[in-house]
């Protein structure tokens, strides 16, 4: 058992220190550091074998319960509870979420990429644990290189995973929520569906489907491997394990890293190196989230967040640097998420190019005071009114960059900006593909 | 005194004709561009027959009278 040892001793906290704020900013189980566990070889090594799964369904249920792990795709969701549910109803499929479809995100692509096996692990933990004989692995179409790495692994794995097979789904960015994955798998575009019935009652081929973040699956494996009480050595009390979390804007090094649950968000930042110039603020949850000021004693969990007027969805941080106009990113955004409505509920066809416009008159001049008043007129119109949440998200983005900048819409309203720089900071996907 | 009948729309089926908020504008107004907004709290018994006459009007079939249990 020394390769299980040498993850417990890489992921455990410091024997005197309290679970809660202080545990350390620097986890290895879902990327493990220079190791290369993409290989068999190297998986085997750093994690060692699966244990036996057959017919242990119940029992992987109750650990994963015991472990607390949740969702890792953005809601947040218990996973136990996901698995009961589908479990309950048998005749099961699972499906793999690594469909990432929000831009500004890489953590799924990179884990798919440096640990595809432990990923397959969790499908193999998931299917045992709610009674599935078929599973799906759902990337995008435009990641070939994470598609690439899957196909290899499950040629040369094919005796344990000859029931699971791949699929490339539309790189839209509302095309990983659930029912949208779940009508493209069914033969439809990568539309969300009106619900009920949602998945788990009735999806893929009709029936009850698992539809996972492909990062929940992988600490499946880990939990499945050492048990719960090790899954609990990191992170918090109420929301234990570890993390992928995606930083881009101005920081030294973006990128994707592993942080226990809890970490403060200074930790987080110093682990890209930081932030070599003055800050505006922090877009936490991506460009379906929310501007926070840079307060960064904030701990990256969903309590601190939720503190903090935030919520931790997907944790993609994104760091705005004093000398880029809070506005006019938010524009940007809005325009583009209004072009990713999958074009089905009125008030988010109508309502999210009518709110980009409104943004864009108050970031670049032009009307600002009636733009203004346009976007609290449109807000109670969009809130709550598509079939999925991709309207509430936008407006929300709105409503946050309005209250945490609101010192900027000032200077906007009097026809100033104390922005410095012209070029557009976040990422953002231009070209659109179709929805099937 | 209500029931525990609630309206619904399909936002996905729903094509903006407007024929639900003429049978029920106690509960269903429009937005600006002609999309329900439905009060989402229970019917009151008063008005469930217009609530069913709604219903019956889209041509979409975009709004459900539901019963919910608690």
């Amino acid at each position: 058992m020394t390769t299980a040892g040498a993850v417990e001793e890489r992921t455990r906290p410091e024997a005197d220190s309290p679970r809660t704020t202080s545990a350390p900013s620097s986890v290895r189980r879902l990327l493990p550091g220079s190791h290369d566990a993409a290989t068999w070889a190297g998986h085997v090594e750093r994690y060692g074998p699966l244990p036996w799964l057959t017919g242990r369904a119940e029992a992987l249920r109750a650990e994963v319960a015991d472990s607390g792990l949740s969702g890792r795709g953005g809601a947040g969701f218990p996973t136990a509870v996901k698995l009961e549910s589908v479990a309950a109803r048998g005749n099961a499929v699972v499906v793999a979420n690594g469909t990432e479809g929000e831009p500004a995100s890489a953590k799924d692509k990179i884990l798919m990429r440096r640990n595809p096996h432990l990923v397959l692990d969790g499908v193999l933990v998931a299917m045992a644990a709610v009674g599935a004989r078929e599973a799906v692995v759902a990337v995008a179409r435009k990641d070939a290189s994470s598609r690439a790495r899957l196909e290899a692994i499950l040629r040369e794995r094919r005796a344990q995973t000859g029931a699971i097979r791949l699929a490339e789904v539309p790189d839209r960015f509302v095309a990983g929520e659930e029912s949208a994955l779940v009508h493209w798998l069914n033969g439809g575009p990568a539309k969300p569906t009106f619900t009920p019935p949602r998945p788990f009652e009735r999806g893929f081929g009709g029936r009850p489907t698992l539809v996972q973040n492909v990062e929940t699956l992988a600490n499946l494996g880990l939990v499945a491997r050492y048990g719960a009480g090790r899954f609990r050595a990191v992170g918090t009390e109420d929301e234990p394990g570890s993390v992928l979390v995606t930083v881009v804007g101005a920081v030294r090094r973006p990128g994707v890293v592993e942080v226990a649950l809890g970490t403060p968000l200074r930790s987080v930042l110093e682990r890209c190196g930081g932030v070599p110039e003055p800050q505006r603020a922090l877009l936490v949850g991506g460009y379906f989230g929310t501007w926070i000021p840079p307060t960064l004693d904030v701990p990256l969990s969903r309590a601190g967040l939720r503190q903090a007027g935030a919520a931790l969805g997907a944790r993609t941080i994104a760091v705005l640097p004093q000398r880029v106009c809070p506005l006019a990113e938010t524009a940007r955004i809005v325009r583009y998420l209004a072009a990713e409505s999958a074009g089905q509920c009125g008030p988010c066809v109508f309502g999210l190019p009518a709110v980009a416009d409104s943004m864009a008159a108050l970031a670049r001049g032009g009307a600002q005071a009636a733009a203004l008043r346009r976007i609290s007129a449109l807000t109670p119109q969009v809130l709550g009114r598509g079939a999925c949440a991709h309207p509430d998200g936008a407006v929300r983005l709105v409503a946050s960059a309005l209250t945490v900048f609101a010192d900027e819409v000032d200077h906007h309203l009097a026809g100033s900006c104390t922005a410095s720089a012209d070029a557009p900071l976040l990422p953002i996907a231009h070209e659109t593909e179709s929805w099937r | 005194m209500s029931t525990n009948e609630h309206l619904r729309v399909d936002p996905i089926q729903c094509d903006a004709y407007g024929h639900c908020a003429e049978f029920l504008p106690e509960l269903i107004e429009l937005d600006e561009w002609g999309y329900p907004i439905v009060d989402d709290r229970p019917v009151p018994p008063e008005l469930v027959r217009d609530a069913r006459r709604a219903v019956n009007a889209c041509p979409r079939l975009a709004l459900v009278l539901e019963r919910r249990t608690l």
